[in-house]
């Protein structure tokens, strides 16, 4: 019962209950305070995580190893971003109530218990203290139609997904005897005897974390819960909880089901190519531009799922790689919509960011650097991620695979130079109002980010490929 | 043997009393056109066919993780419910109906 190795999820959730302790202090408004403690609760815990021990708590339930600290800092900075891209969003809204900051403090608790699972158990409660908080945060300008919808819609396949994914970690349970990881992994160690119950379990495990990362087939929420969701709660969407689960599906096809890569990979193959295809024609009509972000991100994902499939060390190294990518441009393309403001209303179409390189040059800049870099144009960070991954696919053997994907990436681009065109082509439809100092610091950070990646990339390469060797041992 | 044959129930039995109501619990949520309240059951149902095969598998396994698993189920799905009837609620206030076809706004 080593508990020491839980004080950076401790920590959290305690700052998350001291929170809602001064959130329901009769005081005016406390969200822009309950805001600040989050973020800064978020800081203190991603200082604890690199500071944290290694090894395995609570009777095997936890590990922190190299992977968990990698995929910890990178959700509490998704989260601290998250929280900062809704400040101003939320109180011109009118809603700025403190439950906001609160729950997701304790969505990204959630999170982090669910990159460091070493336990079905674990991993169940990590996905629904994220989901449970995701459905309400998706429902949160309750005087909304199209919020409300997006809640509902969320709540209903998000709990599906939940009981498939758990009727999986039952079959696996029953077929191997032990709900632990590491476990698991030894009653695997000979694939043949891989019962077929275990394999229908496995696929039904797999199906249920396709639906958290919003892979195809099972994509249909995403669309509808990005678009009427209120946009900083889409910027959050997008950014931590895609990483948590991402990072989530390398661990438990990587580790437990490591054995048995020559069953799933068939699977992930085909989810990926899916996802890629999906996200990279079915953009193109869009006219909302949350909407299209929601393709966009389905098209990520599979990219993210190429370096997966690849099976292989180098493709997951590849796969963290590109989540780190994806992070940082998202957050930032993220702010540029959050920021989308005309005469006090929320806009939100492609063409009402028409001419905004004559009225505000830096965002127009930097939102074409994001959309450059998502295109996967060189020297740009969005090259470098499809790249890694890409070439572990191409060293598995997934000549397929990797020509699918350089094909889509082609067709998205389509979608993504669409929006400079209209950035700086087309006739102006009036100046956005001025933007807050927060949209803009984000805006700044990821652009430096994404555009100076290609100079000093080891650093990051060298992280990841240390996490990835904690999971594949 | 008299007319009473013995037969035990078997873990095989468990199972697949639990993969029909999995398999009527994920109809139910697909094929359903009428209200959002029968989904909320569905999910319901999925889940007792979790806890079924969790405490079957326990039995049969003689090891107690299964029932501390379908603990924390049984406690999830209640926090579960409850968030999914205040969003059905929310969603009444907005719109005045909880009917399946007419969740709808969002689309394209």
């Amino acid at each position: 019962m080593n508990w020491t190795l839980a004080v950076p999820e401790l920590v959290l959730g305690l700052s998350g209950l001291a929170i809602l302790g001064v959130g329901v202090l009769p005081k005016a408004n406390t969200h822009f305070a309950c805001a600040m403690a989050a973020i800064g609760a978020f800081l203190l815990t991603a200082v604890l995580v690199l500071g944290a021990p290694e090894g395995t708590g609570f009777g095997g339930q936890i590990v922190s190893d190299a992977f968990s600290r990698f995929t910890r800092v990178l959700i509490l900075i998704g989260a601290a971003a998250g929280v900062a891209l809704s400040l101003d969003f939320n109180a011109k809204e009118g809603m700025d109530r403190f439950e906001y900051p609160v729950l997701l403090v304790f969505a990204t608790l959630g999170m982090l218990v669910m990159v460091s699972a070493n336990d079905l158990m674990a991993l169940y409660i990590g996905i629904e203290l994220l989901s449970l908080s995701l459905y309400v945060v998706a429902a949160f300008n309750r005087d909304n139609e199209r919020s409300a919808e997006a809640g509902l819609k969320y709540f209903v396949l998000g709990a599906l997904a939940s009981g498939l994914l758990l009727y999986g970690s039952s079959l696996v349970y029953g077929f191997t005897g032990t709900t632990n990881f590491d476990r698991i992994a030894d009653a695997l160690s000979d694939p043949t005897r891989a019962s077929p119950g275990l394999i229908v379990g496995m696929v039904f495990i797999i199906t249920g974390l396709a639906f958290k990362v919003s892979a195809v087939p099972f994509h249909m929420w995403t669309p509808d819960v990005y678009e009427g969701a209120p946009t900083p709660v889409t910027a959050f969407f997008a950014a931590a909880p895609k990483i948590a689960a991402i990072a989530l599906f390398a661990r438990v096809l990587g580790g437990p089901f490591g054995d048995l890569a020559g069953q799933w990979q068939q699977v992930i193959v085909v989810i990926s190519m899916l996802s890629m295809v999906l996200g990279a024609f079915a953009a193109i009509g869009q006219e909302n531009i949350k909407r299209l972000m929601a393709y966009s991100s389905i098209g990520h994902v599979g990219f993210a799922l190429v370096g997966l499939a690849a099976a292989s060390e180098a493709g997951m190294r590849g796969l963290l790689v590109y989540m780190v990518i994806y992070l940082l441009m998202n957050l930032g393309a993220f702010a540029v919509l959050v920021a989308m403001r005309r005469q006090g209303r929320a806009v939100e179409n492609v063409t009402d960011l028409a001419g905004l390189a004559r009225t505000d040059l830096s965002m127009a800049v930097w939102m074409a650097i994001f959309m450059f870099s998502m295109a996967g144009i060189p020297p740009l960070a969005g090259f470098f991620g499809k790249m890694f991954v890409f070439k572990a696919a191409i060293d598995s053997g997934l000549w397929t695979l990797a020509i699918v994907g350089v094909l889509a990436s082609v067709v998205s681009a389509f979608y993504y130079l669409r929006i400079v065109k209209v950035m700086f082509f087309d006739e102006s439809a009036g100046a956005l109002d001025a933007r807050p100092a927060a949209l803009s610091f984000v805006m700044t950070a990821s652009g430096l980010f994404t555009t100076l990646f290609f100079l000093y990339p080891a650093p990051l390469v060298a992280a990841a490929a240390a996490a990835v060797a904690s999971i594949l041992g | 043997m008299g007319g009473i044959t013995e037969m035990a129930v078997s873990l095989a039995h468990f199972l697949t009393v639990s993969a029909i109501l999995l398999v009527l619990g994920v109809f139910g949520i697909f094929l359903n056109r009428k209200n959002v309240i029968v989904i909320l059951m569905s999910v319901e149902l999925i889940l007792l066919a979790v806890n079924l095969n969790l405490v079957a598998f326990s039995a049969a396994l003689g090891d107690l993780t299964g029932q501390v698993f379908t603990m924390f189920i049984l406690t999830v799905a209640a926090a579960e419910a409850a968030i999914g009837l205040a969003i059905v609620v929310i969603y009444f206030r907005n719109r005045g109906t909880i009917e399946v076809e007419d969740i709808s706004t969002l689309k394209g």
